[in-house]
């Protein structure tokens, strides 16, 4: 997994309450056996009209909107559990989600694959999202260290929580198989005294 | 002692180690996989060398992108066969039971396992698929995970997590009739929302569940994701002892009763405390229809879709093309689907089959009628429900996910509504451009019947 410490960009503004993973990477495009490609299928059917030409009133078709955080609306995520959600969007070149509520799978799938979300409150998403949407080239700087999210040039910004595990795994590029195989022999103590 | 929920006693049982400031190392019994999250895992492990630590607690199933006519043929599409191919030759390599198409035991991982008995009360199960809450019908910890932790599994059989919070929904009284366990479930949700429970495991008590079969509880614990809930469960008791006895993978004889013994004092201690607590009448609940694009947006049959100005659910209604204010009723409907994990199971086709008999399906519909399994396929033709379908001109077809998430060939066209008995209305997601109405088997049977929604209610005796 990569590094991940502090990140400043501009931003997309993806003005959208309850984004689900059907959205996000439709089943259809399920079927690789690897990881690779997801984004380039990243809200399919939002970017592309079903005669395959480009969709220009979705935002990410928009040329004056670019960078590496998403910004979406509340519950971002929900649905379906499928890992796929989270390689389409790192795969498109996001670095970091923020929004003001993450569905739960989705959010540990982002973690496991060093696409950083943020959970902001409901008043700083608003100001996020009105901001970057009329000035396209402002700039947001996520710190994970200090766990904070400021606009840049602005005073504008705000602390948000991630799990200490977790972070210090982003920071370092660690992931979960490492720890667990490490505690082997945790696990077979744990399994010859089970107790149900 | 403190008191402890039904969820406490699972998961406190299962935790090897805690973490300081951190997740805990939670213990996973059994671990089931099919072929669409689970090859990015292997792969991972492969690439790093890491052998599968314990592969008889994993059992495999094709079902998300098998086609559900002529499975005794080669897949046609090439994508859907590789990806198969692909589950057989890693089931294979690491020793890892497959039940693949065609298979007396293959069928949707959440129908195929608790019928084998592989679900049981007191374990945890994880699978990387959200509608593993499934399996807490039975008073199980059973979650949908994503394809790293598919891959920490595999190398650890355990899972680094935090402990999620609990949640209680209470139905007591008495369901009026026509009111199914879908009813239930989707009512639940109109009034909690889609978010109401990330974060929480949910635990259905009251007599509404008590007295509900297993089949109903799967369905009800099925949709526990839908309002953003990781798990639900119901307590054990004789009716899950019941269901259990005698199946495949069941413990036998003696230690089967020492099972049971155990399984009895896992139901939530009286005066333990929930994090989260809501109450709710069974006679408040009505057949229930979805009008939106999330689980959500569901209204009683009879009732009118409500008036909001919020951008998203206009957003929503624009694409399901329909009106704040209007009813359901009376909308021509050109698909039916009973079927997926929430209602395949036998009691959804035997519904099904007696609204249907006598009857003939309406010209404008295409139905399709697909089993949970291959043994609920079995018994659909042993009780003769075959017959009353094919007769009133329903196709019955093949196990499978099918035109629940429509990986397959099974896809509703572009525009078309379809009463559907899964568990997601999102846009496309039987079919790009798709919109869907999630329903009860009894409300899909009346729809495919009549050729467009009916007030359900008034046509039962
Ligand atoms: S039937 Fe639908 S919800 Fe159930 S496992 Fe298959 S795709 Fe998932």
């Amino acid at each position: 997994m990569e590094k991940f410490r502090t990140l400043t960009s501009t931003a997309i503004p993806l003005n959208i309450e309850n984004v689900d993973t059907d959205q996000i990477i439709p089943a259809r495009f399920l079927k690789a056996t690897d990881k690779k490609g997801f984004g380039d299928n990243v809200f399919r059917d939002w970017r592309f009209h079903k005669d395959g030409s480009i969709n220009e009133s979705f935002i990410l078709n928009n040329k004056v909107y670019s960078g590496s955080i998403l910004i979406a609306g509340d519950n971002f995520g929900c649905g379906s559990s499928r890992e796929h959600a989270a390689w389409a969007i790192g795969g498109y070149g996001f670095k970091v989600v923020v929004s003001s509520f993450f569905a739960d799978i989705f959010k540990g799938n982002a973690l496991n694959n060093g696409l950083l979300p943020v959970q902001v409150s409901k008043e700083f998403l608003e100001h996020l999202l009105q901001d970057v949407t009329s000035h396209p080239e402002t700039l947001v700087k996520v710190n994970l260290e200090q766990q904070t999210i400021a606009i840049e040039g602005s005073d504008l910004s705000e602390m948000f929580a991630i799990d200490p595990y977790k972070k210090t795994c982003m920071i370092n590029g660690y992931d979960d198989i490492d720890y667990l195989i490490n505690n082997k022999k945790l696990i077979e103590a744990f399994e010859a005294n089970k107790i149900y | 002692m403190s008191k402890k929920t039904l969820f406490d006693k699972v998961w406190d049982s299962h935790v090897v180690d805690s973490i300081e400031n951190g997740p805990q190392i939670l213990y996973i019994d059994k671990h089931l996989i099919h072929e669409v999250t689970s090859p990015q895992a292997f792969n991972e492990l492969e690439n790093r060398g890491i052998p599968i630590f314990r592969p008889n607690q994993i059992v495999a199933t094709a079902d998300h992108n098998t086609p559900t006519l002529n499975q005794d043929q080669p897949v046609k599409d090439a994508l859907s066969r590789h990806q198969l191919e692909q589950l057989s030759i890693n089931c294979k390599k690491n020793n890892i039971t497959l039940y693949e198409l065609g298979h007396k035991y293959n069928g949707i991982v959440h129908v195929m396992a608790p019928e084998l008995g592989i679900t049981q009360p007191g374990i945890t199960m994880v699978c990387g698929d959200s509608h593993t809450s499934t399996h807490g019908a039975f008073g199980t910890i059973a979650f949908g995970i994503g394809t790293s932790q598919v891959a920490q599994v595999f190398a650890s059989q355990c899972l680094l997590l935090t402990k999620p919070k609990s949640l209680r929904v209470t139905v007591n009284g008495k369901l009026k009739k026509g009111v199914l366990p879908k009813d239930v479930i989707l009512y639940i949700i109109s009034k909690l929302g889609t978010n109401s429970g990330t974060g929480y495991f949910c635990e259905y008590a009251g007599n509404v569940f008590e007295e509900m079969s297993m089949e109903g509880r799967m369905t009800v614990c099925n949709m526990s994701i839908e309002m953003g809930a990781r798990g639900g469960m119901i307590a054990p008791d004789q009716t899950t002892f019941n269901y259990i006895k005698n199946r495949e993978f069941a413990p036998k004889g003696e230690a089967f009763e020492k099972k049971v013994a155990y399984w009895k004092t896992l139901p939530t201690d009286e005066g333990a405390v929930f994090d989260k607590e809501y109450h709710f009448d069974a006679a408040d609940i009505e057949p229930m229809v979805t009008y939106g694009t999330n689980p959500g947006m569901g209204i009683k049959i009879s009732d009118t879709i409500p008036v909001e100005e919020n951008p998203s659910f206009k957003k929503s209604l624009a694409y399901m093309d329909f009106e704040a204010g209007e009813s359901l009723i009376n909308k021509p409907i050109n698909y039916v689907f009973i079927g997926s994990c929430t209602n395949s199971r036998i009691e959804d086709f035997r519904v099904a089959a007696n609204f249907i008999k006598g009857k003939k399906k309406a010209d404008n519909v295409t139905a399709w009628l697909v089993p949970g399994s291959k043994q609920v396929e079995t018994q659909i033709i042993d009780e003769g429900l075959k017959d009353i379908f094919t007769e009133a001109g329903f196709e019955l077809r093949q196990p499978g996910c099918s035109a629940c998430l429509a990986m397959n060939d099974d896809k509703i066209p572009q525009g078309e509504y379809c009463v559907s008995t899964s568990n997601r209305n999102f846009e496309g997601r039987q079919g790009q451009g798709s919109r869907t109405i999630l329903a009860s088997p009894l409300v899909a049977a009346a729809t495919a019947v009549e050729g467009k929604i009916i007030d359900i209610t008034k046509h039962l005796n």
